[in-house]
């Protein structure tokens, strides 16, 4: 009786424990967020208080100012909103399209030196983003495609194959051979057992993927701001840059820009949620 | 008509050579079975045949026709693979109709041929569930019923049933052929499971390292084995299998034991080494024999241990150094250490070269 009383009170205890544990977890991932989408509401005499000011007011002055006309310290927001998807629907498309055939092949087939290229896909990554961004100013100046999307758009493909070959060749490879035979067997040609068997059951290791990528594209900011100068090609994380001045910077109307970036990638996470955690876990496919 | 004919078939991996040169005709409407160890080549062979694996050297034809260059989807085949390889991303019904749906068939008769072969296999209760609610043995039945709604020429099955538990392998190896009865197919069917083999084939193709060992009926392989390897494959509990040499018309086990030459083995010289092969339903004790003409000799042995089968007992004996099984039937409790006083079939014994392991026969 004693036993099982104290049993329990421990089990108790570290399920508290553990609760608390990944409260803290979460505050700590949350609340650079949250503080952005707070001072986005709150004047800018607050923002700077000090102390802070815990209890915030509500203003929507900033994002009022953020869509005004240029003088009033507005921004050309739509148009970055613009640039932004375009790049990153475009960019993310391709790469998925590269990508997955890539893992296909590397999940599938047998060729001369496959380790090798795959090590050197996965060694790509490790090379930092920004590191590339004069060596691609330069060949992209020469091209002439700086400061346009296609130019943003080449570097981001580029950036995402090798993670999309990383993991979809893993979700194929999970795949058993067999599958694909049995449609070749019923009448598939290969293209057709690509589409109507392996790819659908793919299909949640691909949206991860996707997504992935959609989300690197959309954020990323070091090289974008290299290679992007004006209005027309500008991405929304380039966006918050016109927020500082020489000696000011303006915190809320900041803010206020990364609020309206998080909201469509929240959207979108939360759409494929579903088949991102089914991706994640790798748990989506059995023979 | 569909004929299926091997002729001089190879498959290289690289540098290593998995099967060597196969010849095997294969008749309408024939139940064969490929068996052998793991490893022989089995999957290969049949893998070539159903257009998986390409063909290294030699001929593949079906219906007559050279298939070496075919793709699966035009040699006419079904093929019902080890783990199922059900869609999982369709229900039953799906899984059942993709053939005919990637045919182009009218839906109507696509319905029409998937509720037959639902009701032939007993699938109507299971069939909007997607595979992974189904049991092994369900998911079993599917496949198969995904093989015949398309009646193909011939049907290739690699170790369907070794996933499943005892029961069930044998419900479904009874299912599989009855199955053959109705369709009349042409069915090549593998496995490692002699039991398997002997049931179902017509014919069995017994293999080893590539090679094809011997090809008959279930009851040739087991009478007249050509070597002791086909001796001791086929067949439950294995043919016992004693050294000794050839004396005087007469075969000397090592230990002295001395037995007349069975009336099979013919060809044998003075003083050659052979290995002397008899099953254990050929050696059992006097008083619990079934009864058999021939030439009988008798000799006393030990029991070490026993295994009850029910209608039987295995007794394990000792017999010129080596163990030996042997059967009693009509069986009474016997302990280990008894000595019993046991008849030896000598029409039903074998000789073998005990160097080339082939059988020595008149
Ligand atoms: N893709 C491959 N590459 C190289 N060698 C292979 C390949 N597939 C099979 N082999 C070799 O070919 C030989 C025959 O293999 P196979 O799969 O036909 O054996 P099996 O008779 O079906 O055995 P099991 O009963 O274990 O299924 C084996 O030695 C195997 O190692
Ligand atoms: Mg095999």
């Amino acid at each position: 009786m004693d036993r099982n009383q104290s049993h329990r009170n421990r089990r108790r205890a570290l399920k508290a424990l553990h609760f608390t544990g990944l409260f803290l977890t979460m505050m700590i991932i949350c609340i650079p967020g949250l503080w952005i989408v707070l001072n986005s509401f709150r004047p800018t005499v607050e923002i700077m208080a000090k102390p802070a000011i815990w209890v915030p007011s509500f203003t929507l002055e900033h994002y009022r100012a953020m869509f005004a006309g240029a003088g009033e310290g507005g921004v050309p927001v739509f148009s970055y909103f613009r640039n932004s998807l375009i790049v990153s629907v475009t960019s993310t498309l391709i790469a998925i399209l590269i990508g997955m055939s890539g893992g296909y092949a590397f999940a599938r087939y047998r060729f001369k030196g496959k380790n090798g290229y795959f090590v050197g896909l996965m060694l790509f990554r490790a090379v930092p983003g920004v590191a590339l961004s004069l060596p691609l100013f330069i060949v992209f100046a020469k091209a002439g495609i700086i400061d346009t999307h296609l130019g943003l758009i080449l570097a981001y493909v580029a950036m995402n194959v090798p993670f999309t070959i990383w993991l979809t060749d893993g979700f194929f490879r999970q795949i058993p051979r067999e599958l694909h035979e049995a449609a070749e067997i019923d009448g598939c040609t290969r293209w057709q057992a690509f589409w109507k068997v392996e790819f659908p059951v793919a299909r949640s290791g691909v949206a991860s993927a996707a997504i992935f990528a959609f989300l690197t594209s959309w954020n990323e900011f070091a090289l974008a701001s290299q290679l992007t100068r004006s209005v027309g090609s500008k991405t929304m994380p380039v966006g918050l840059l016109d927020f500082t001045a020489e000696f000011t910077i303006n915190w809320g109307g900041m803010c206020a820009l990364a609020v309206l970036m998080i909201v469509p990638a929240l959207i979108l996470t939360f759409i494929v949620q579903k088949h991102l955690i089914a991706g994640l876990t790798f748990g989506g496919v059995k023979g | 008509m569909t004929e299926v004919t091997l002729s001089q078939v190879v498959k290289k991996y690289g540098q290593h050579q998995a099967v060597h040169g196969i010849d095997l005709d294969i008749h309408d409407g024939e139940f064969v079975v490929l068996v052998g160890p793991s490893g022989c080549g089995k999957s290969t062979t049949l893998r070539m045949i159903a257009g998986l694996e390409d063909i290294s050297g030699g001929e593949v034809a079906i219906g007559g026709r050279v298939v070496n260059d075919l793709p699966p989807r035009e040699r006419n085949i079904s093929m019902v693979f080890q783990n199922y390889a059900l869609y999982p991303h369709m229900t039953v019904r799906e899984n059942l109709g993709f053939s005919l749906r990637i045919a182009k068939q009218p839906e109507a008769e696509i319905a029409k041929a998937v509720d037959e072969a639902a009701s032939i296999l007993g699938l109507n209760e299971l069939m909007d569930r997607k595979p992974a609610a189904l049991s092994g043995g369900q998911r079993q039945r599917v496949a198969m019923g995904r093989a015949i709604v398309r009646h193909p020429d011939v049907f290739l099955f690699d170790e369907p049933l070794s996933n499943l538990d005892a029961k069930l392998r044998t419900q479904m190896r009874v299912e599989i052929k009855k199955l053959h009865q109705k369709v009349e197919s042409t069915i090549i069917y593998v496995t490692h499971d002699q039991v398997e083999a002997m049931t179902l084939a017509d014919r069995i193709v017994l293999m080893r390292d590539g090679h094809i060992v011997q090809v008959g009926t279930p009851l040739e392989l087991f009478n007249t084995p050509v070597d002791t390897f086909v001796a001791t494959f086929i067949g439950s509990p294995p043919m016992n299998l004693v050294d000794g040499v050839v004396r005087q018309g007469q075969i000397t086990l090592d230990g002295g034991i001395t037995v007349p030459v069975p009336v099979t083995a013919g060809a044998l010289r003075e003083g050659q080494a052979v290995k002397f092969g008899f099953r254990a339903d050929n050696l059992m004790p006097v008083g619990h024999a079934v009864e058999d003409e021939g030439a009988v000799y008798e000799l006393d042995l030990p029991v070490t241990l026993t295994e009850p089968l029910g209608t039987e007992t295995l007794l394990f004996t000792k017999m010129a150094g080596g163990e030996v099984q042997a059967k009693m039937f009509n069986p009474r409790p016997v302990a280990p250490g008894e000595q019993l006083r046991f008849r030896l079939m000598l029409d039903k014994c074998h000789v073998f070269d005990a160097t080339s392991g082939l059988a020595v026969r008149g």
